[in-house]
């Protein structure tokens, strides 16, 4: 599990983390929610070791994660980015190859190829694996790149990952779709920490959430506990209502119209 | 997603092998084929020049040379113009154009770019200064130096040359003790045009006989090949042709980006000076002993990755073939067409070079629809 003690982080004098405390525990899918700029994705990126706090502690297993041989922590950890900048003409299932390196040498075993068609299985993509990476769509190029990360920790055992707003560029299906991996992961002994902006989503499929704001933590806990209308208007700045969801015993949010801006408003 | 729900087992038993495509089957025949014809080029252009040796006879005397006795017919001439002067020159063209071509491969995987070469890092340039300052300089300050090391004083000013630009460039783009990749790019093209400055400058103050070494230089040439030049290039050389082809799989993880690259485990700080060291020394030994020898680097690992696609494990490798194939015959080209004299072979790799390039990027335009 992942065990991050008052992390904070700054680039010069801006303070993107302030004291930010979170443990990610295996077999829960964990959200981090909070509105553009707020620190979510600086925060996943202490989890995956790119950035190294200015103070406080990161510890994976126990151990201080920058301890942790770099290959050791691929075969267990994977984590899926927000950008993509992969231009050569990689075929997908090549690209799905790509997060079997950690485990073989030289040519890939039957059993690594396996893997890469189980994994674009799971995404959907069993039919594209032969196309070209650039010439799919962006949705198409982002489980495509699921489906990597997915084969890189396949068959680890309390495996992690961490994905950085995952569901951008997909439908609605597929958005549904990825979380259902993520959860089915979290049932078979994978942590999962993402970065979610739809709330709703969050609430549907998180067992935890943890609401930043100013690169503080406004809120943890389960998504009945953080998802109230004054922590929403706390970190969002916006009027929301609570529903039952007709189906899951899950939080609904509504956000509340608000007066119509002045054209003016708008205008430069 | 009942199917991600449990562990899956160690290996599924129902695991075939995947259909093989033309793709496949391109890039794992594009090795073989290369090799051959190779090898084909090798004997074609040992027997060409003034005294014509036909491809049995070249086969025949360097069987001879192993203690084998053949049937092939030769004449003793022919062998002591194969050994003394074709051979050195073939052996020196396979080893540069391998060199080159795989350094340039090389670089473009690490800059992420296909347009990017070694020269863009400043290793052709800073090697050309120094070259140019040992011929401007050799009569006053340098004459010590030439006095030790004779022949090879311009061989050896312009490895150093190259190796302390490349150093400078590495250390201009470094952030917190990590080389941004960008920056060096640009660090590059301003150390280019600083060094470029300095050659024009000495070649401003340079002598008729000191500008024509200096034009000749700068064209390319294996002219100068012997065996002797052979042996001292071969292990300078055989060090990055042997060990950048290894770096495939690091290369194509580096493709995804720096940060997905280390997520996946891979020391992407080490890979780095890996790669700008091996690149260093292949297109620095090579400017050494052959002068600027252009877009050898730049067309050849293109054309590789437009027949094998974009897998560094076959385009290193088909680099380094492709370029001592195409060094080879471009250096056979330079030896015949105009002979006696001969053409400088800078000269035919860019006059066939520049073509190629410019119809693969007419070619992409066009798959791109625009």
């Amino acid at each position: 599990m992942f065990d991050l003690h008052q992390v904070s982080y700054q680039v010069g004098r801006k303070p993107l983390l302030h004291e930010v405390s979170l443990q990610a525990q295996c077999g829960r899918l964990l959200a981090l929610i909070g509105p553009n700029g707020a620190g979510k994705s600086t925060l996943l990126r202490v989890l995956s070791g790119d950035l190294t706090p200015g103070s406080g502690t990161v510890q994976f297993e126990g151990r201080p994660l920058a301890d942790i041989p770099a290959a050791t922590l691929a075969r267990r950890r994977a984590v899926l980015t927000q950008q993509h900048s992969l231009s050569l003409a990689f075929r997908v299932q090549e690209l799905v190859l790509m997060g079997r390196y950690p485990y073989f040498q030289g040519q890939p075993t039957a059993h690594d190829q396996a893997v890469v068609r189980q994994a674009l299985a799971a995404v959907g993509l069993s039919h594209l694996a032969q196309r070209s990476y650039p010439t799919l769509s962006g949705g198409e190029q982002q489980r495509a790149q699921l489906a990597r990360v997915l084969a890189q920790v396949w068959e680890a055992e309390a495996g992690f990952l961490l994905l950085d707003e995952p569901l951008t560029g997909l439908d609605l299906n597929h958005q549904h779709h990825t979380l259902d991996i993520a959860r089915a992961l979290t049932r078979r002994g994978f942590g999962v920490v993402a970065v979610l902006h739809d709330l709703n989503l969050a609430a549907q499929y998180a067992d935890e959430l943890l609401l930043l704001h100013q690169g503080r933590a406004v809120a943890s806990g389960t998504p009945a506990e953080v998802l109230t209308p004054a922590h929403i208007q706390q970190a969002f700045g916006i009027e929301v209502e609570l529903l039952a969801h007709p189906r899951l015993d899950t939080p609904l949010l509504v956000p509340l119209p608000r007066p119509a801006a002045p054209v003016e408003y708008f205008s430069l | 997603m009942p199917a991600l729900a449990q562990r899956p087992a160690a290996s599924p038993a129902t695991a075939s092998p995947p259909p093989t495509t033309a793709a496949d089957l391109r890039q794992r025949l594009l090795l073989p084929v290369l090799a051959l014809l190779l090898v084909g080029a090798v004997l074609l252009s040992a027997g060409a020049g003034a005294m014509p040796i036909p491809v049995g006879g070249v086969l025949g005397i360097l069987l001879h040379k192993l203690d084998l006795t053949t049937a092939l017919a030769f004449e003793p001439q022919q062998e002591a113009v194969l050994w003394a002067i074709r051979l050195p020159r073939v052996c020196l063209g396979v080893l540069i154009g391998a060199a080159l071509g795989v350094a340039g491969a090389a670089m473009q995987g690490l800059f992420r770019n296909p347009l990017a070469d070694p020269g863009l890092i400043g290793v052709s340039a800073g090697a050309s200064l120094a070259a140019v300052t040992t011929i401007v300089l050799e009569a006053t300050l340098l004459g010590v130096v030439r006095e030790w090391l004779g022949f090879y004083a311009l061989a050896v000013a312009a490895f150093l040359g190259a190796c302390g630009t490349t150093m400078l460039v590495y250390q201009l783009s470094k952030e917190n003790g990590r080389s941004v990749v960008g920056t060096m790019l640009l660090a590059g093209i301003a150390i280019n045009s600083l060094a470029g400055a300095l050659t024009g400058l000495l070649t401003y103050t340079a002598t008729d006989e000191q500008l024509r070494s200096i034009t000749f230089w700068g064209l390319g040439s294996l002219g100068g090949a012997s065996w002797p030049t052979v042996l001292s290039v071969l292990p300078l050389l055989a060090v990055p042709i042997v060990l950048l082809p290894r770096l495939g799989k690091s290369l194509n993880l580096l493709a995804l980006g720096e940060e997905q690259a280390s997520h996946l485990g891979l020391p992407v700080t080490h890979l780095k000076r890996q790669l700008i060291g091996l690149a260093t020394l292949a297109v620095g030994t090579s400017v050494a002993v052959a002068g600027t020898i252009g877009f050898l680097g730049l067309v050849v690992p293109h054309l590789v990755r437009l027949v094998a696609g974009p897998d560094h494990r076959t385009v290193l490798p088909g680099a380094a073939l492709g370029g001592a194939l195409v060094l080879t015959l471009a250096d056979m080209l330079a030896r015949t067409v105009v002979a006696p004299a001969e053409l400088p072979i800078g000269i035919l790799t860019a006059l066939l070079g520049t073509p190629v390039f410019l119809w693969i990027l007419l070619r992409e335009k066009r798959q791109r629809g625009v």
